[in-house]
């Protein structure tokens, strides 16, 4: 069983549920070394002094922040810890929205709950959400850091995605579509076969990272003294009014449908 | 990109280089990407211009006295400063054993570049996890045309399906996810399948069927918080302004204050990247087909620089940017 991360407590009013948190996310990126070409010896990077090249060790290097143009203010170890939120054990729910509330934009980072101590307060609670057809607002600190998400059901358990600042990105709302002539309802209706031709469920674990693989796969290969090389064929390509081009399309969607079945 | 678990992308705080991803130079008055979404034979032209805004409090590095400081690499086993060519990436197959990767052979593995948003499948919207969207972009009509991109985005609303499709940035291929509110195409890059944990990988206990009255008790309290609306001021982090605020009251009492150069500005896409626009302003007249070029939109601010203080973390020519498989070890 993988490690938590942090052990909390999910407070929804009077309620207390103990949870331990899971990172969601698993880092799978090709990471290289840099190397000293002459003696391949590993790179090794410093902080110094531009004016001598002497180094300043990283527990000396301070942070300075530009308050004017040209102007900084040095900021000592000390005030920066004083910045830091309390700590707290709590994950608290401030409410609960339909999911239709909560903009895309604001999604960063999702994490797992899992039960600690009491499975059944856990799964009860899965499960009421589950059935609220709602997604929980919630608010934390960890680790220094103060975090807002969401607490949503996933299958029996819970997840809890962080959302991006609200200051630091864009929602949908307050932005105008663009306009013009009205749709005709011949289109609209080819469109949505269209659509309909192309249905699928979602299927996340088909989604690869083929240039992560060609990596890895150039890697094994010159490991053993072999080389790799990738070739791929130039798309086809079609122009034409667009009722006439949705037909086209529906067509030839239909037809790989059939050759499928 | 993926940090390390557990560490939220905090710019001002902690002052990384060189982490983000391409996507964030969308607050420059420039797509950060155009091309053409095709649907069947459809070809509908857009352009990418990503949700999050520039920001974040210019932070750089200095001594304990107020001097700027370089980043410098050194080789590890003679202590001299190296130059940019005379670095190497190497992947650790076993202790202390490298093989060898240089440019061109990475760029030989790059997908084909296209100008293609290709839309493969449509899905049920509310089937794609929220925890694979890693961040999102608004899709713009890159010409005057208007009338494919309605379509596309009336026939995704009324049916309620997003589109999954694959494009190429800058040499790197991305999963994407298309979703249509209020008449507006939106973009979410998804995260690789392998990337995403389920509570099967991280061997959560199975459900145990739980009894009716706990359940009935959970769903009073959920009910008595039930809201129409989310409360924006919950999702925001003072954080930064915190941060300035202590800067601000230091400078006043004269503690602490040194000049130094001013922290270099993110290099942009396409332009010196000196202006920062409204982004919603410049997306509510994109999106309304304005004539004006990319830039001339939005109000302007006063340059806010990132955090990143990229400028004291040049790194090599010959680095990896993030995104293609990097060193930053």
């Amino acid at each position: 069983m993988a490690r938590a991360m942090w052990k909390a407590s999910l407070e929804i009013g009077e309620l207390r549920v103990p949870v331990k948190l899971y990172a969601g996310v698993e880092e799978r990126s090709v990471h290289f070394r840099l190397l000293h070409e002459k003696d391949r010896a590993p790179v090794r990077q410093r902080m110094v002094d531009p004016k001598d090249e002497s180094e300043v060790p990283s527990d000396e290097v301070r942070r300075g922040v530009e308050v004017d143009e040209g102007v900084f203010v040095v900021l000592q170890p000390g005030e920066l810890a004083s910045l830091e939120p309390k700590p707290s054990r709590a994950i608290e729910v401030t409410r609960f929205v339909a999911p239709g509330a909560i903009d895309l934009s604001w999604y960063s980072r999702p994490y797992f709950l899992g039960p600690d101590a009491s499975d059944a307060d856990y799964f009860a609670l899965a499960a009421a959400l589950r059935k609220s057809q709602r997604l929980g607002i919630a608010r934390w600190v960890m680790r220094g850091e103060r975090y807002a998400g969401v607490l949503a059901p996933h299958g029996d358990h819970l997840a809890l995605v962080a959302l991006h600042d609200a200051d630091e990105v864009v929602g949908v709302e307050g932005i105008a579509p663009p306009g013009g002539p009205a749709l005709s309802a011949g289109e609209r209706k080819l469109a949505k076969q269209l659509v309909e031709a192309l249905d699928a469920p979602f299927d996340g674990a088909a989604l690869r990272d083929e240039y992560r693989e060609r990596v890895e796969k150039l890697i094994d290969a010159k490991r053993r003294g072999q080389t790799y090389a990738v070739k791929e064929a130039p798309p086809p390509r079609t122009r034409g009014n667009l009722g006439e081009v949705l037909k086209r399309s529906l067509q030839a969607a239909k037809e790989r449908r059939r050759a499928a079945a | 990109m993926p940090q390390p678990d557990g560490t939220k992308r905090r710019r001002a705080r902690h002052g990384r280089g060189g982490e983000s991803p391409p996507a964030e130079h969308g607050a420059t008055g420039h797509g950060v990407w155009s091309g053409s979404i095709t649907f069947g034979l459809v070809t509908i032209p857009v352009e990418l211009y990503s949700a999050r805004r520039g920001g974040g409090v210019p932070l750089r590095m200095l001594s304990p006295d107020g001097v700027p400081l370089a980043r410098q690499y050194v080789c590890s086993e003679e202590g001299v400063p190296l130059e940019d060519d005379e670095i190497v990436r190497g992947y650790e197959v076993a202790p202390g054993e490298f093989v060898l990767v240089d440019d061109e052979e990475l760029e030989a593995l790059a997908p084909r570049r296209s100008r293609d948003i290709e839309l493969e499948r449509f899905v049920d919207r509310d089937a794609v996890a929220p925890g694979y969207l890693e961040r999102a972009y608004f899709l713009v009509p890159g010409s005057g045309q208007t009338k494919a991109y309605r379509l596309l985005a009336d026939t995704m609303e009324r049916t309620r399906r997003a589109a999954i499709a694959s494009f190429v940035m800058r040499d790197k291929a991305y999963a994407l996810a298309i979703f249509a509110d209020r008449g507006v195409l939106r973009a979410g890059v998804l995260r690789f399948g392998d990337e995403l944990r389920s509570p099967e990988t991280l061997g959560l206990p199975g459900a145990v069927r739980p009894d009716a009255a706990r359940v009935k008790r959970m769903q009073k309290a959920i009910e008595s918080l039930a809201r129409d609306e989310v409360d924006e001021r919950e999702l925001r982090d003072d954080a930064d302004e915190r941060l300035l605020a202590l800067a601000r009251e230091k400078r006043e009492r004269g503690e602490d204050v040194v000049e130094a150069p001013a922290a270099p500005a993110e290099p942009a896409e396409g332009d010196g990247g000196a202006e920062v626009v409204d982004l919603t302003a410049l997306l509510k007249q994109r999106l309304r087909g304005s004539a004006a070029g990319g830039g001339a939109g939005g109000t302007k601010r006063r340059a806010k620089r990132s955090a990143t203080a990229r400028g004291e973390s040049r790194r090599p020519a010959r680095r990896p940017t993030q995104g293609s498989p990097a060193a930053r070890r």
